[in-house]
C-alpha cells in the first residue's frame, strides 16, 4: 500500500509551504490564464511573459492543494528563462511521468507520452509518487496545462 | 468504543445489516462518512436485487406468462411502495428517472419549455446543487429566461428578507429542501406558499431530505419534487420526479420511445398516460426493486427514529469537533442540529480539504473533499472547496471520534 510518504515528499511541502514565483505579472504584456480542476474547484492562475522565443517571467496565482500549488511551484522554477522548445519537452517529460496518455493524431487509440531522455526534471520527479495516487494526477498537471494554454495564447496575441 | 446514550437507532445492529461495513481498507475497518454522496447498501436491497434477477427477470407490461407478470408486479410494487413513503396521493404521480439529476432535467426541459417564454423569471437559491441550477442555465440560453438568486443569509440560512420582491412575478421556485453542503434545512412549506401567491411553481429537490427526514409531498404543497435512489439504501441508476397530476398532465413527454406511447402511426404519436408517459423505454427494473426493497428497510427502522438519530449524531460530531480543535477547525452551516442534516462542511487551519482528506483514507475515513457541486454557494462562502463529513443510519460516535483523529494525525503530518 502506497503511504503518505509516497505522496508528500518533504521537497513538495517545502513548495508548498514557500511557494517559489507567487504572485501576478501586468498582463499585458504578460498573458494570464486560469486553470479549473473541476474535480476539487482548485483554480489556478499561471501569468507568463514570452520574449526572444523563450519563458523571460512567471507568475503563479490561485488557490489549490499542497499537490497543485508545489507543482505550479517547481514548474515556474523549471521553465523560467527556458526556451519555448525546452518547455514543450519538459512537459511532455512530466507528462510521462504522470502516465498520462493522449489521444494520437490520427485516432488509432491511445499513445503514452514519450519521456525526452534529455530532459533533466529535478525536483519534479519528487511528484512521481502522485501516480500511485490516481485522482491527484489532476491536481499534478492543472498548474502545466494551464502554462501550456498561456504560452498558446500569448503566441495567438501577437 | 463510544456508546451513546439512547440512541433511537440500533447502530451496531444496524451495521451489521451494510456487507461493505466488514470489509477492511489499508488494515483497518472502513468509516464510511460520505453518505450525502451517497448511501452504503444494507443486505436487504441486494437480496431484493439478486432475487428479481434469479427468480423473475423479464421485461414489464409486455408478457404474458408469470415471470413477465412478476417483474411488472415488482416495478409497479416499488411505485406504490415510494408513493406511500412519500406521501404520495396516486401511485401515476410517482415518475421513474434514472437520478435526480434526470428528473429536474425533465421539469426544466419538459415542462420549462411548454410554458416558459422570454422574459421568465425562475427563482434559485445560493444554495443549490448543480443538478438545479445547470438546466435553468440552459433554458436561459434556448429562451432567455431570467434567473434570480434567494441569497444566503447567516448561520447557513438563506435570507427571506426579500423573499416577496424576489419571487414577484416568478413563474418558477426550484429550490433544495436540505443543502448538500451545509446541512441546512429550508423552509419549504414558506416558500411553496410565497411561489404560489406569485402565481408561480414550487420545484423542491429533496435528494438529501427524502433519505433523513420524513418527507410528505402533499403537505408541502409542492408541484414538483425530485429525489434520487442511491442516497436513500437504493441502487444506483434510478431516482424520483413526483408531481401532482395536474401538473403531469400538463407537461410534455421529455424522453420518447416505446412504452412511452399508447399509439404511433406514420403522421404521430399519442402519448401514454401517467406515469409511463414520462418512462421511454425499458425501465431500471431491478433498481427500482432495489429501491422498493430500501423504502422497506428505512420504513422498518421509522423515518422518525432516523431523524432524531441523527440530530444527536450531528449534535454530537459539531460539539467533539469543536471541543477538540477549537479555533482550527470551521465548520460552516446552522449551529443548531435540529435545523440542519448530518452534513458538516468544514476546514482545518489552512490546510486543504484534499490533503486533509488523503490522510483520512489512510485511517479509512471516507470523506469528499471539493466543491460538492455546489459552486455558487462556495463562492459565497468564500472557499474553494471544504472537505465534506456526512453521516447517515449505520454512523456512531466511534465513527465521529474515527475522523477526529484523522485530523490530529494530518495536522501533526502538516504540521499545523
Ligand atoms: C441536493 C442534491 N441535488 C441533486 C443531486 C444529484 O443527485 P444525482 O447525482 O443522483 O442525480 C445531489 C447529489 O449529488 C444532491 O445532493
Amino acid at each position: 500500500m502506497p503511504g503518505l510518504e509516497d505522496l508528500y515528499r518533504e521537497i513538495i511541502l517545502d513548495h508548498y509551504r514557500s511557494p517559489r514565483n507567487r504572485g501576478e505579472l501586468p498582463a499585458p504584456p504578460a498573458t494570464r490564464v486560469e486553470g479549473f480542476n473541476p474535480l476539487c474547484g482548485d483554480e489556478i492562475v499561471v501569468f507568463v511573459e514570452v520574449a526572444d522565443g523563450a519563458v523571460s517571467d512567471i507568475r503563479i496565482g490561485g488557490q489549490g492543494c499542497s499537490i497543485s500549488q508545489s507543482s505550479a511551484s517547481m514548474m515556474s522554477a523549471a521553465v523560467k528563462g527556458r526556451t519555448l522548445d525546452e518547455v514543450q519537452a519538459l512537459t511532455r517529460s512530466f507528462k510521462a511521468m504522470m502516465s498520462i496518455h493522449e489521444q494520437s493524431l490520427d485516432g488509432e487509440g491511445e499513445v503514452v507520452i514519450e519521456a525526452d531522455p534529455d530532459v533533466k526534471l529535478g525536483d519534479l520527479e519528487a511528484l512521481r509518487g502522485v501516480v500511485k495516487f490516481p485522482v491527484r494526477i489532476k491536481c499534478a498537471t492543472l498548474s502545466w496545462n494551464t502554462l501550456l494554454q498561456a504560452i498558446e495564447e500569448s503566441a495567438a496575441s501577437r | 468504543m463510544a456508546m451513546s446514550v439512547g440512541d433511537p437507532l440500533e447502530v451496531a445492529a444496524i451495521k451489521k445489516d451494510f456487507p461493505i461495513l466488514e470489509r477492511e481498507v489499508h488494515g483497518g475497518r472502513l468509516v464510511y462518512l460520505d453518505s450525502a454522496n451517497t448511501s452504503q447498501k444494507p443486505q436487504a436491497v441486494l437480496d431484493a436485487m439478486d432475487r428479481y434477477y434469479t427468480q423473475s427477470n423479464a421485461n414489464v407490461h409486455r408478457g404474458t406468462y408469470l415471470i413477465a407478470e412478476e417483474a411488472t408486479a415488482g416495478l409497479e410494487g416499488a411505485r406504490a411502495k415510494v408513493a406511500r413513503f412519500i406521501g404520495a396521493k396516486r401511485n401515476r404521480e410517482v415518475i421513474f428517472t434514472k437520478n435526480a439529476t434526470e428528473a429536474l432535467n425533465l421539469v426544466a426541459k419538459a415542462w420549462g419549455r411548454a410554458h416558459l417564454q422570454a422574459g421568465d423569471a425562475v427563482v434559485l437559491t445560493e444554495l443549490e446543487h448543480h443538478a438545479n441550477i445547470v438546466p435553468w442555465h440552459q433554458l436561459a440560453e434556448e429562451v432567455g429566461i431570467e434567473l434570480r438568486w434567494i441569497p444566503l443569509g447567516g448561520d447557513g440560512h438563506l435570507d427571506l428578507t426579500h423573499l416577496d420582491r424576489l419571487v414577484d412575478g416568478a413563474k418558477v421556485v426550484s429550490f433544495t429542501a436540505m443543502s448538500n453542503v451545509l446541512g441546512t434545512m429550508l423552509p419549504v412549506e414558506r416558500l411553496t406558499a410565497a411561489a404560489h401567491d406569485a402565481g408561480a411553481i414550487a420545484v423542491v429537490d429533496a435528494s438529501q431530505h427524502v433519505p433523513h427526514v420524513s418527507t410528505d409531498v402533499s403537505a408541502w404543497g409542492a408541484d414538483f419534487v425530485a429525489f434520487t435512489g442511491h442516497k436513500m439504501c437504493g441502487p444506483t441508476g434510478i431516482g424520483v420526479l413526483w408531481g401532482t397530476e395536474a401538473i403531469l398532465d400538463d407537461t410534455p413527454p421529455f424522453i420518447t420511445g416505446g412504452e412511452m406511447i399508447l399509439n404511433v402511426t406514420k403522421e404521430g404519436f399519442t402519448a401514454n398516460e401517467l406515469p409511463w408517459k414520462f418512462e421511454a423505454g425499458t425501465p431500471p427494473i431491478a433498481e427500482a426493486v432495489g429501491l422498493g426493497a430500501a423504502v422497506d428497510y428505512l420504513s422498518g427502522l421509522g423515518m422518525e427514529a432516523v431523524r432524531e438519530h441523527e440530530v444527536s449524531l450531528t449534535g454530537y460530531a459539531l460539539r467533539s469537533l469543536t471541543e477538540r480543535f477549537g479555533e482550527q477547525i470551521q465548520i460552516h452551516g446552522p449551529s443548531e442540529p435540529a435545523e440542519r442534516g448530518g452534513v458538516m462542511s468544514f476546514t482545518y487551519a489552512d490546510l486543504h480539504p484534499h490533503d486533509l482528506t488523503q490522510v483520512f483514507d489512510q485511517h479509512g475515513v471516507c470523506v469528499r473533499a471539493g466543491h460538492h457541486c455546489a459552486k455558487v454557494l462556495m463562492r459565497q462562502l468564500g472557499v474553494a472547496a471544504t472537505a465534506r463529513a456526512s453521516l447517515y443510519v449505520y454512523n456512531d460516535e466511534a465513527d465521529v471520534d474515527a475522523m477526529a483523529d484523522a485530523i490530529t494525525d494530518a495536522a501533526t503530518f502538516f504540521g499545523v
